[in-house]
């Protein structure tokens, strides 16, 4: 019920070569990332938590690959993905996780907080839900002062049990807000499987009660994604509201770095193994036509990437200590 | 005799009440299946079964409402809040309903109940992860506010927060729930409102809380080498408060240093200040000094973060240079 229904995915003759590739290039750096940070989890650079995305790419790549800088984007913890699909450094955002003075917020935010205003990104919440009414806000400013731009809100399936989503989506739809509601199912809430705490069959159809469109896609299938949220889009920049979009997905790994994940049936992760989005998308690209060399070489190209953005981050210094003081205003 | 960690002291703390009282029940997020982020309630579930021990859907207010609701006619709820940070969103319930509900209707209803929750910083959680949230129960009338510092005050304190008739807030250091200490075996239960004094000195008293407490020990040995001696209160409560065993030990020594983990402004030692300067003025010979968090946000990094929350030396040494001048 909650897996593709089958490996493949389609292909959309719309989209070239060339935008194929550079969302691959874009999951492969997200995925090479998130294997760094957790290899500097076990040297003890990384302190505190951190949650990965890994095996979730495709979901914020195909959805941010349909944004401009100058759309918005919020995003959970779970956001070092999502940050990156709209364009954060490699460098800038690994050192943040590991708390030099170059990372994306000089140190102070950490893992759970990723932030690049410069390239549209409004900041990674860790309060479940929080950032779903600061989504509209975003979309509230832009229509205000007369642009198109729109709102990508990420979140979990978690988050749609808690009170501010509903206030959220409500004020949104009332309001014709143009953002996009964006919920990663990868079927657990920290240890909970997301069937254990909803009764419904899709979390999309929660979008009838606010009269919005809801939508649930295939989140390891990269096309799709990209064209579910290009729709959502659309609507959102025309002045015709919002849009949920449930996007149904997995983490191959726990929820955060302490977690082994015991609670995931026998063989559920190795299922979902089968169906990584970058393999798939890897797939469409060979029955286009794209030689198995061109396909190395972008993965060695995106190892290369990821390998110098590390490299770069641990020559960078701590925080100074001053910083303790700075933006400190009451 | 056995040792206990503090994170197996919650544990033990409601399975000894569970089975006391039939209707002490247990709900919060991943806190059955999983036995809670913290592993601190590993084993209730399994004993006490999913009529008594419930997970919850991520839905803090839900949580908190259904808390409230049994427990106006009849259940004795232990709820859990994972982080301190997320009273922020069920807050409403917290200091609008909870708090108020026995003096508002008149004493027709009281809500025999806890709330549990991780408090504090020191593990780089960044923000929204490491608030010190005392402060903010502190402020609301109609709340009691318990914070053990050691795993048998985890158990004591505990069970005489379940056994209180009214609301309690009961904060655990995030950062002691690997801490662990000889306890011994069978029924333990505590009283609400007594200080304990974990160091004697004549020279200064230190009043401190939670994961304060270690960290005034440790600076109170490093100053005894040194020759000051100094007395460590432990307070264990914020609400009720033991103002008598603070006066008694400042009346004392003459001289008042808190240490706070909350950021400073309106922290609770500036209420103790407060109470011991009105009462006993002229018994202190010289200013009372607070140690806090500064009035920041919790930075992420390692170093700034280990700057920002009061140490060991920092409490030395701010204590040496004020017997000093
Ligand atoms: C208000 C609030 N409650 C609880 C938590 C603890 N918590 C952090 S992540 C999480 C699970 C969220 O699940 P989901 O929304 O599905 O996102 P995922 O982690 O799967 O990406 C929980 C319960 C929190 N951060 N905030
Ligand atoms: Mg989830």
């Amino acid at each position: 019920m909650d897996y593709p229904e089958r490996w493949e995915i389609d292909d959309d003759p719309s989209l070239d070569e060339a935008a194929l590739l550079e969302m691959l290039r874009a999951m492969l750096e997200i995925r090479g990332l998130e294997d760094e940070i957790q290899r500097a989890f076990t040297k003890d650079l990384v302190r505190g938590s951190t949650h990965l995305c890994t095996g979730q790419e495709a979901a914020v790549v195909g959805a941010c690959s349909v944004l401009r800088t100058t759309d918005s984007m919020v995003c959970t913890y779970r956001g070092h993905g999502a940050v990156l699909a709209k364009g954060a450094s490699l460098a800038a955002t690994f050192a943040e996780i590991v708390g030099r003075e170059t990372g994306l917020c000089g140190g102070k935010g950490g893992s759970m907080h990723l932030t690049d205003a410069g390239v549209g990104a409004y900041g990674s919440f860790a309060i479940v839900g929080a950032h779903l009414p600061i989504a509209n806000g975003l979309a509230l400013a832009a229509r205000q002062q007369g642009s198109d731009a729109v709102s990508l809100c990420f979140f979990g399936d978690g988050s749609t049990n808690i009170g501010a989503f509903h206030e959220s989506l409500n004020l949104a739809a009332v309001w014709s807000l143009p953002v996009i509601f964006f919920c990663e199912n990868n079927l657990y809430g920290e240890y909970t499987a997301w069937r254990a705490t909803a009764r419904v069959d899709r979390l999309a159809d929660r979008a009838g009660s606010y009269g919005m469109p809801g939508v649930r896609i295939d989140g390891n299938d990269v096309i799709a994604v990209r064209r579910a949220t290009g729709q959502a889009v659309e609507r959102a920049r025309a002045g015709e509201g919002p849009t949920l979009i449930e996007a149904v997905t997995y983490r191959h790994r726990g929820h955060s770095r302490t977690d082994p994940a015991k609670y995931r049936p026998d063989g559920e992760l190795e299922r979902w193994l089968k169906v990584d989005p970058i393999r798939r998308l890897e797939n469409l690209l060979a029955t286009r036509g794209v030689s198995p060399e061109r396909l190395q070489e972008i993965t060695a190209a995106a190892r290369d990437a990821v390998r110098d953005a590390v490299e770069e981050a641990l020559s960078a210094a701590p925080p100074r200590l001053e910083a303790l003081y700075e933006d400190v205003y009451a | 005799m056995a040792k206990l960690t503090y994170r197996h002291a919650v544990a033990r703390g409601i399975a000894q009440e569970m089975r006391r009282d039939d209707s002490v029940v247990f709900l919060g997020e991943d806190v059955a299946a999983a036995g809670g982020v913290f592993k601190t309630t590993g084993g209730l579930l399994e004993e006490f079964g999913g009529r008594r021990v419930r997970d919850t859907p991520i839905s803090e207010q839900a949580i908190l409402g259904a808390a409230m609701g049994a427990a106006m006619t009849g259940l004795r709820p232990i709820a859990e809040i994972m982080f301190a940070d997320f009273f922020a969103v069920c807050w409403d319930i917290v200091a609008n309903e909870i708090a108020k509900m026995r003096y508002m209707t008149g004493g027709q209803i009281t809500l025999p109940l806890v709330i549990r929750a991780a408090n504090g910083g020191g593990l780089r959680f960044g923000a929204q992860h490491s608030q010190a949230i005392e402060n903010w129960a502190m402020a609301i009338p109609g709340l009691k506010v318990v914070a053990p510092s050691t795993p048998r005050d985890v158990v004591g304190l505990l069970a005489a927060s379940i056994r209180d008739p009214d609301p309690v807030i009961f904060l655990e250091a995030k950062s002691l729930y690997a801490v662990s200490e000889d306890v011994e075996d069978g029924e333990i239960v505590d009283t609400l409102g007594t200080a304990r004094a974990v160091r004697d000195g004549g020279d200064a008293t230190i009043v401190a809380l939670g994961p304060m407490v270690p960290k005034a020990c440790a600076a109170a040995d490093e100053l005894a080498e040194e020759g000051i001696r100094c007395e460590v209160l432990d307070l264990r409560s914020l609400v009720p408060l033991d103002t008598r065993s603070v006066l008694e030990s400042v009346a004392r020594t003459g001289r008042l240093f808190t240490v706070e983990e909350n950021p400073r402004l309106c922290g609770w030692g500036a209420e103790v200040s407060s109470i011991v300067s009105e009462e006993i003025f002229g018994d202190l010979t010289g200013p009372i000094v607070r140690i806090t968090t500064p009035h920041i946000p919790l930075p992420s990094a390692h170093a700034l973060e280990e700057l920002a929350l009061p140490s060991a030396a920092r409490i030395a040494e701010t204590v040496r240079k004020a017997l000093a001048s």
